[in-house]
């Protein structure tokens, strides 16, 4: 592309040329300062911040330091939040999976006229507040409504589901269900049907179909989808704090104790650091994994 | 294609008796999925009607809530923090967005890599962290200015609306772009040719061209800033409170009917907003479906 917006004019070349690179740079000047000043200044003070140590009374005192890390990496009670948020977006990328996958096949395949309506209604709660739509299981999971005809029906009183990993599970599925099935529902929607009709001639059933056309087809959609709920997963706050009572401890519960609470900058920057490695180590992977066959590119999202 | 695909023993006919069972499950699947999305909001709605103080114990419909819920101060003092924030959020992020991705178009590779690298670090990087990191920005930033030029920053509605405005900021470059590179060129080469000036070009063609997706940005902008919870919360300051960090301390002391209802007219304004930004993008893209899984994508980036 080239400079579209400069005078194609030659008389006042030099003039003009002084004047776009001036306008160039007052128009990326406001973006520029803002992506300087509130994210690389905020992520590199807490780079710095995580070679420290904690000031006495809370906050940050200068040192040079790995004492944080290895604190972090060697007692198991302090990685307890990273590993619980781990198995906690491994799980609940998999139940977005489960659920979403069908979904998305029938979207695609079955929907006709009604394909537009369908993914509009998906994007539709995804719209309105994430709050809101978190809490509202806290009524329909408490005791007077789902959750007391699930304690009867199981003829235990006492069960419970919020305070439970089980809550913040189906928080995590519900949130972000819709981030899956985007990208498989592209995938599946550009597919090739007559793929599959081939198979039915040459004898397939169906489960031979779909494991052996559809679902190499959808990998890319597939591998997309996990990796768009994956991330806001493993940083989630609100859903193990509202759901969970704050009781299944993820990584965003441990960096705000640490931050708030407790007032240990240093070992909060350590974490949080380690939490952006681990996602940059799982983009990159994804990147790659993309870049591995051309014809995949264009299902990227990312 | 190279995968074999394994001839099944039996014959064609044979093999689809499961068809009508795998198509009922998969309607019904479906159906089941659509209603487990739904239902959070239609609870909340629902509930906001309740005639019981314990949000959650259905005893009947009333309207009640709705009149006392504007009668408190509290929810009046949340709610003109909320417009105080998501109005000059939403103005400052489309300006600075849409400059930004008109500016990207007349520059370098190399400058250009560099925005899409922090465009996707900012994603990449959960919205908690960014939160977490941002407060440690501001005192440690507010620390040192204040007694050495005598200021007096603060945290407040000032520092919310500097720290929505870089996520919205990268939305809508993003979405500007995107348009941009969706545009017709030949119109822009044809008003040079006829001799006009790049800033009768900018003002006739390439506004008009862009005018949806910006209108849309700041749409979105708003609704995002709006409704958001978690950065909200910890660069906010005391008497800078807004809806969703007002609903948050309701929901931990227990739901109560007032909460719903403010709850629901706030899902209401925002699908209304959104409504019309959908549609200011919807218009204009040729692929409606893919439209609104893009913009989908786009809002990712915001959880």
């Amino acid at each position: 592309m080239t400079k579209a917006t400069s005078t194609p004019d030659t008389a006042s070349a030099g003039g003009s040329r002084a004047k776009s690179a001036l306008l160039t740079t007052a128009l990326i000047f406001p973006s520029g300062l803002w992506y300087l000043a509130l994210l690389v200044a905020p992520l590199a003070i807490i780079t710095v911040f995580s070679f420290g140590v904690r000031a006495p009374n809370g906050g940050y005192q200068p040192a040079f330091t790995f004492d944080n890390y290895l604190h972090l990496l060697t007692q198991p009670e302090r990685m307890a939040p990273f590993f619980t948020s781990l198995y906690m977006a491994i799980g609940g990328t998999l139940g977005c999976l489960f659920v979403g996958l069908p979904l998305a096949y029938f979207i695609a395949t079955r929907a006709g006229k009604r394909k537009s309506t369908l993914i509009l209604m998906l994007v539709i709660p995804f719209w309105t507040s994430f709050l809101i739509r978190t809490y509202s299981w806290l009524i329909i999971l408490g005791k007077d409504n789902l959750g007391g005809v699930i304690a009867n029906l199981i003829g235990q009183p006492d069960f419970r589901i919020l305070g439970t990993p089980w809550a913040v599970l189906l928080g995590l599925v519900y949130g972000y269900l819709p981030l899956m099935v985007f990208p498989m529902y592209v995938t599946l929607e550009r597919m090739d049907r007559s793929l599959v009709e081939a198979s039915k001639d040459l004898g397939a059933g169906r489960w031979a179909t779909f494991r052996q056309v559809t679902l190499p087809i959808t990998l890319p959609g597939l591998v997309t989808g996990s990796i768009l709920v994956f991330i806001p997963m493993m940083g989630e706050y609100v859903i193990p704090q509202i759901l969970g009572y704050g009781r299944t401890f993820l990584m965003g519960n441990a960096l705000v104790d640490a931050f708030i609470q407790t007032r240990n900058w240093p070992f909060g920057s350590a974490m949080a650091v380690l939490l952006i490695v681990v996602m940059l180590f799982t983009v990159s992977l994804y990147v790659w994994f993309v870049n591995r066959g051309r014809t995949v590119r264009e299902v990227s999202v990312l | 294609m190279s995968h074999g695909v394994s001839a099944g023993a039996g014959a064609k006919q044979g093999i689809d008796r499961w068809g009508p069972l795998v198509e009922g499950w998969l309607r019904a699947h479906t159906a089941i999925v659509y209603a487990f999305l739904y239902l959070p909001i239609a609870v909340v709605v629902i509930y906001s009607f309740n005639d019981n103080r314990l949000a959650t114990i259905w005893t009947g419909f009333t309207l009640k809530w709705y009149p006392a819920v504007f009668d408190d101060p509290v929810v009046k003092a949340a709610l003109g923090n909320s417009f105080l924030v998501a109005i000059p959020t939403a103005i400052l992020a489309t300006t600075f967005g849409t400059m930004g991705a008109l500016g990207l178009q007349r520059v370098g590779k190399r400058t250009k890599m560099l925005f899409d690298g922090l465009t996707y670090i900012s994603i990449i990087v959960p919205e908690i962290v960014i939160a977490l990191s941002t407060l440690v920005l501001f005192s440690q930033a507010f620390a040192w200015l204040n007694p050495t030029f005598g200021l007096k920053f603060n945290l407040g509605v000032q520092t919310i609306i500097a720290a929505h405005m870089l996520f919205n900021i990268s939305f809508v470059l993003l979405l500007v772009r995107a348009r941009l590179d969706g545009m017709d060129r030949t119109l822009v080469e044809a008003s040079y040719d006829l001799f006009a000036s790049p800033w009768r070009t900018f003002r006739q063609i390439t506004f008009p061209q862009l005018t949806p997706a910006i209108l849309a940005g700041f749409l979105l902008s708003f609704t995002f800033s709006f409704d958001d919870y978690v950065i909200t919360s910890f660069v906010s300051g005391p008497g800078s409170s807004t809806l969703p960090l007002f609903i948050f301390g309701q929901v931990k002391k227990g739901v109560t009917p007032e909460t719903n209802a403010v709850a629901t007219m706030m899902l209401f304004f925002t699908l209304a907003m959104l409504g019309v930004g959908q549609f200011l993008l919807g218009r204009n893209s040729k692929k409606e479906a893919g439209g609104v899984g893009g913009m989908a994508a786009m809002i990712a980036e915001q959880r």
